[in-house]
């Protein structure tokens, strides 16, 4: 794999978590191609091979719903979110194609809260070129942490 | 100076619940830790039925699954019948009868037997007492070449006697419950005629485990009862469930309880969601709100939704031949769904007074097609811990306890439609909390 195609998808990762640590998640989808899928699972399930999510979208226009979610229709402690995330590594699937794999950690900051970890886990995604650009075809997050503290409101 | 004083004898005696009436529950029965411990004995561990787990999840001889009831650790396992006769499964406390060690530390397996690593006690599926290292001691080999006995247990130590704790044991429908209370009334009998018959609407085919979702909420456990005995809440605190008309003040709807007013279910039909006298001043509605992606409320009617031949009802005339939802509260710790095409059950495991887990068994049936079964995982995109209908309820239960806990004689005000417990047409109404609470308080003396 050569450096610009490197550069060019952990650049897409990165700029994914700068998304969705911001105040205003509503260019997430548009990191996704039109059938890209999001699927936020514990890993208790996804070891046992059971296809229950925590969110399972599987279209942009259902990743535009849950952002319309977060911010408007379900209401929750507000709260900040921060991504710490590894390198990924990187295989080739094809010439446009490319399976990822790296580590996260995401601390939730509530409002008049110390700072915890909402999140501890992996993302499997699979990166497709598309004009010129590359998109999440499939970005799977698999949690170690099945017992979730309360609520997940945003993306991870 | 450190002077050493004796401890105190337990404070067991509750306060008193006063003038007020049962629709006016002080703060305190969230946050009492004598409250707690009193409920945990008088529900949990005496005379009542709890949730254990589906049978799909443990679908061979050997497999085992682990949870809770209340505070104390459990083993649901499949083992081969007697001679002739079906599988049976069996609850045990996963609590070594030797020295208390929790021995199952995986959530699911598959064992022969069960070992404590301590000491090796060694239990079968049962929970009968096979062995244990040493029972007999060891022979030791003496200077003059004789042997002597060394340890050993008791001559009245009998194997009978220290087997695993086991539970009472119910099946219906694929669904286990158990009870530490071998006197408990039948499964039947404690469901009760009316919410037996919502129940086996559900569990009336074998079933398929889609998955287990789990969250843990700062509030106390009865809070989730009271959310979903509320069916006052859904089509104000819930976007989706006001303006794509799921759940709201107008639908056609009935509530049941048993005849001690400790289950409920919930029973409504979907309408079409648009504006009128339930969405007035509903900050929650969103007129004319679009979804981008429409599949996600891709509602399918089953044929099982119909409730033909339900018991007798205090029923309007033509309401609810079909409903869309039932949503059952089984006492103390199931809450049963069924909203439009997604099923789950939801177990309420209390941690402390001020904390449950709560956790998600979404299933479907063997027969599902593979569509249905992919309609019933996006659906699932409402429920559990990051759900469009779900996340803000356990998110306001949280805000309620901390209050509580700041404030423990303030009281809450469940007096929407008056202040007396009966099965209701509509659902405007908080007729359940008070059903329970009548039955909480007589249960707990207070």
């Amino acid at each position: 794999m050569d450096f610009n195609t490197v550069q060019a998808i952990t650049a897409m990762q990165q700029r994914c978590a700068q998304i969705l640590d911001s105040n205003d998640l509503s260019a997430w989808p548009d990191l996704f191609t039109a059938q890209g899928c999001y699927q936020l699972q514990s890993r208790e399930n996804f070891d046992a091979g059971l296809p229950l999510s925590v969110m399972h979208l599987t279209s942009q226009g259902m990743l535009r719903d849950r952002v319309v979610a977060v911010s408007g229709t379900i209401y929750h402690q507000p709260y900040y979110q921060c991504h710490v995330c590894s390198a990924p590594m990187l295989t080739t699937l094809s010439g446009s194609a490319v399976r990822s794999e790296s580590s996260y950690l995401v601390v939730r900051t509530q409002r008049d809260g110390m700072p915890h970890i909402l999140s501890v886990g992996r993302y499997i995604d699979d990166i497709v070129l598309q004009d010129g650009a590359w998109l999440f075809a499939q970005r799977l997050v698999v949690f170690d942490n099945d017992l979730i503290a309360n609520s997940i409101i945003k993306p991870v | 100076m450190y002077i050493n004083t004796p401890a105190q004898p337990p404070e067991t005696a509750l306060p008193a619940w006063g003038d007020a009436p049962t629709s006016r529950a002080p703060g305190w029965v969230y946050t009492n830790p004598q409250v707690y411990a009193r409920e945990m004995e008088q529900f949990f561990y005496h005379g009542h039925w709890c949730y254990v787990g589906l049978e799909c999840e443990i679908p061979n001889e050997g497999d085992y699954k682990r949870t809770q009831i209340g505070e104390r650790s459990v083993i649901m396992v499949r083992a081969k019948g007697e001679p002739g006769q079906p599988d049976q499964v069996h609850v045990v406390e996963n609590r070594c009868a030797h020295r208390g060690a929790q021995f199952v530390r995986e959530r699911t397996g598959h064992a022969r037997h069960f070992v404590c690593p301590y000491h090796q006690w060694t239990y079968r599926l049962s929970g009968d007492l096979a062995g244990l290292p040493l029972r007999n001691g060891i022979l030791q080999a003496q200077e003059d070449g004789s042997k002597t006995k060394q340890g050993g247990m008791g001559e009245d130590f009998k194997l009978c006697d220290h087997g695993l704790t086991k539970l009472k044991v119910a099946r219906r429908g694929g669904v286990v419950f158990a009870s530490f209370d071998h006197s408990v009334e039948s499964f039947e009998d404690y469901l009760g005629p009316d919410v037996l018959h919502y129940f086996d609407r559900v569990f009336h085919k074998p079933l398929k485990l889609l998955g287990i979702n789990r969250q843990r909420i700062p509030a106390n456990w009865k809070l989730m009862q009271e959310n979903i005995k509320d069916p006052y809440h859904p089509g104000l605190l819930h976007t989706w469930f006001v303006t794509f008309g799921l759940w709201r003040a107008d639908q056609k709807s009935q509530m049941v309880m048993d005849a001690q007013h400790r289950h409920a279910c919930m029973i409504s039909q979907r309408n079409e969601g648009v504006a009128g006298a339930a969405t007035q001043g509903v900050t929650s509605f969103k007129e004319g709100m679009q979804l981008h992606d429409a599949t996600l409320l891709d509602i399918v009617p089953e044929a099982w939704w119909s409730t033909a031949g339900a018991p007798c009802l205090n029923k309007p005339s033509g309401a609810n031949s079909t409903p869309t939802v039932v949503m059952m509260t089984l006492f103390p710790s199931l809450v049963i769904q069924q909203q439009v095409n997604s099923l789950s059950t939801r177990h309420i495991q209390p941690v402390e007074p001020g904390v449950f887990d709560f956790v998600w068994t979404h299933f479907g049936f063997e027969d599902d097609t593979d569509e249905m079964t992919q309609r019933r995982l996006r659906q699932a995109n409402l429920f559990g811990p990051a759900g469009f209908v779900s996340a803000d309820d356990g998110e306001v239960i949280e805000f309620v306890q901390q209050a509580f806990a700041a404030h423990p004689q303030a009281r809450t005000i469940s007096e929407q439609d008056g202040t007396g417990v009966h099965n209701t047409p509509h659902n405007v109404t908080e007729t359940l909390i008070r059903g329970m609470y009548g039955y909480w308080r007589n249960q707990m003396g207070v």
